[in-house]
């Protein structure tokens, strides 16, 4: 009966993936920028894990991928989209960090021969966490697994990488930890768009699973970047500059408020991951998958200070 | 004694994890075989009016799972160990409760890598065995019970903070000891990314008011990054509280501050 009912899933599958092209949106933002627009949603079998942003940018000689998606099947899709606007190789797969809704479609740029480059902290987030996601979404996910293997980056960034796409140049920069210990930006200088991973989250509550007062900071710091647009991690897949960082850094500040007054307090994390943040509970989808372990994790942090 | 039981079923649990893939499917229950290698297979009555366990019924983050073992009466409770029964290295903290430390309760934070039961197990003066089990559904998303942030910790290796509290339980005080430490499981040679990262954890704590000891604790993996306790005791009058911590690489860090004369 199970199988039954996969075989029925990859007949449905195959039978629109020739109309991939079209079902997989990839439009051109700006002059030689593609961007993807993932859904505001948790990684499912049905949605293939498509909840993140995608992008790619075109040189005059090669193209730059920035990020592959949450399935080697939606990866696959995705390649097959930007191959239908540009018959430029791929010189370039970045990774944007670890998480898996941003590497799981690695394996379906494999065989273009492209260069993997992620933040140096990348390899060693792939290899602490790699086998856990691997097993932990094998419920959600099941056989939208298919052919997911964990890709590490062999071009690793410690501070700033220019990369060039044959007359166009982007910038790499790699960041304290933020959102994740491994968060890295792309600025494509050429149209001033920046590709920020999920250092920006829009409509999706921001995720903070490194540290809550280095993802305000980086924030700060990112504001400076001298863009004009903004492909998002989450969210629409592109948004003005930097006025796109209003809403992330008033959760994040009003986070950080509720977390502080609660430990000065004395409470325990338990009651202020009940509580605190819950105020923006409006302002942001997924709020209640998420804001709880911001909570958490911020507490565990901020407990430190007044050293 | 306690030691060396304790490395013994760290490494039985090591092997059953190992083992475990071949052998059975997610739905088999580790827990028999718990009592077997940490309880040295004894009976165990149910925990209530000894011990209560307290844990979310979901884990917000994996990596960081509050938990509470609150104790009915110390008198009668020398020991009390908290079990992650799926974790690779179920055995998460054993208190050794002081003599006429007075310990209301102890809270600490896990990792959880899957759903899963955790069991209290209470052991009176006696040698008997309470225990009590709740069932900890795994965070969602991409939670992850991995370091978020392994070089701030190294960078402070073994820095520690205190903090105390108002207690609501009469006649006890509360406080809250807090130990920088990756506290990480290690990674294999990675063939991947060739990396290889040794085990790295807090395998014991003492704390104690004055000479008196509060509780001493024997860990692992399973304790959260940066290792942190909060209790209640019944002070003895002694002006200061001092803490001595152990890591598996032999470092050894101390501390000990003034007990405040609020509360």
């Amino acid at each position: 009966m199970l199988r039954c009912a996969i075989t029925l899933a990859t007949a449905a599958f195959l039978c629109c993936s020739g109309a991939a092209a079209t079902a997989f949106e990839l439009d051109e933002i700006a002059p030689g920028v593609y961007a993807h627009q993932g859904q505001t949603a948790l990684m499912t079998a049905e949605n293939l894990g498509d909840i993140a942003n995608l992008a790619v940018v075109v040189g005059d000689e090669a193209a730059a991928v920035i990020d592959t998606g949450g399935s080697v099947i939606l990866g696959r899709q995705f390649l097959a989209a930007l191959q239908q606007r540009t018959a430029k190789p791929i010189r370039y797969v970045i990774n944007t960090h670890a998480h898996p809704d941003h590497v799981f479609g690695n394996g379906a740029f494999v065989a273009t021969g492209a260069t993997f480059v992620g933040h140096k902290n990348l390899p060693r987030a792939l290899a602490a966490r790699g086998e856990f996601y691997l097993s932990s979404f094998r419920a959600a996910m099941g056989p939208a697994l298919e052919g997911v293997t964990i890709v590490a980056p062999s071009l690793t960034v410690a501070d700033r990488l220019s990369l060039d796409l044959g007359g166009r140049e982007i910038i790499l920069t790699a960041w304290r930890t933020a959102h994740s210990d491994c968060d890295l930006t792309v600025l494509d200088k050429k149209t001033g768009t920046l590709f920020a991973g999920d250092l920006l989250f829009l409509r999706h509550v921001p995720v903070v699973d490194g540290s809550l007062l280095g993802f305000l900071a980086v924030a700060d710091a990112l504001a400076k970047i001298d863009a004009v647009r903004v492909v998002p991690g989450h969210g629409p897949r592109v948004a003005p500059w930097p006025k796109a960082l209003d809403d992330q850094r008033a959760y994040l500040t009003r986070l950080t408020a509720d977390l502080r007054a609660a430990i000065k307090k004395g409470e325990d994390v338990d009651a202020a991951a009940k509580t605190a943040g819950q105020s923006a509970r409006d302002d942001w989808r997924l709020f209640d998958d998420y804001n709880g372990r911001n909570a958490t994790t911020g507490f565990a942090e901020l407990e430190w200070e007044g050293q | 004694m306690r030691k060396i039981s304790f490395r013994r079923s760290v490494l039985l649990s090591l092997a059953l994890t190992l083992a475990s893939p071949a052998l059975a499917g997610p739905a088999s229950d580790p827990w028999p075989g718990l009592v077997t290698d940490i309880f040295q297979g004894r009976a165990m009555a149910g925990g209530d009016g000894v011990l209560t366990l307290e844990a979310p019924t979901r884990a917000e983050d994996a990596a960081i799972v509050p938990m509470t073992i609150r104790l009915a009466d110390p008198v009668r409770v020398k020991k009390a160990t908290l079990v992650i029964d799926q974790n690779p290295m179920p055995m998460a903290a054993a208190f050794a409760i002081g003599a006429g430390s007075g310990v209301g309760f102890i809270s600490t934070r896990v990792r959880v890598n899957s759903y899963t039961n955790v069991h209290a197990v209470a052991e009176g003066p006696d040698g008997a065995l309470y225990a009590q089990a709740k069932f900890v559904k795994a965070a969602g998303g991409c939670s992850a019970p991995a370091a978020k942030n392994m070089d701030e910790a190294n960078a402070h290796l073994g820095q520690m903070k205190y903090r105390e509290f108002k207690s609501s339980e009469a006649g006890r005080r509360e406080a809250q000891i807090m130990i920088r430490h990756p506290n990480n499981s290690g990674l294999q040679m990675d063939q991947l990314t060739h990396l290889y990262i040794p085990a790295h954890y807090i395998d014991r704590v003492e704390v104690r008011q004055g000479d008196a000891l509060i509780f001493s604790m024997e860990g692992g993996i399973s304790l959260s990054e940066d290792p942190n306790f909060r209790f209640s005791y019944a002070p003895n009058g002694a002006k200061t509280i001092s803490v001595e911590a152990h890591d598996n690489k032999g470092n050894v860090f101390k501390s000990e501050w003034p007990i405040g004369e609020a509360s």
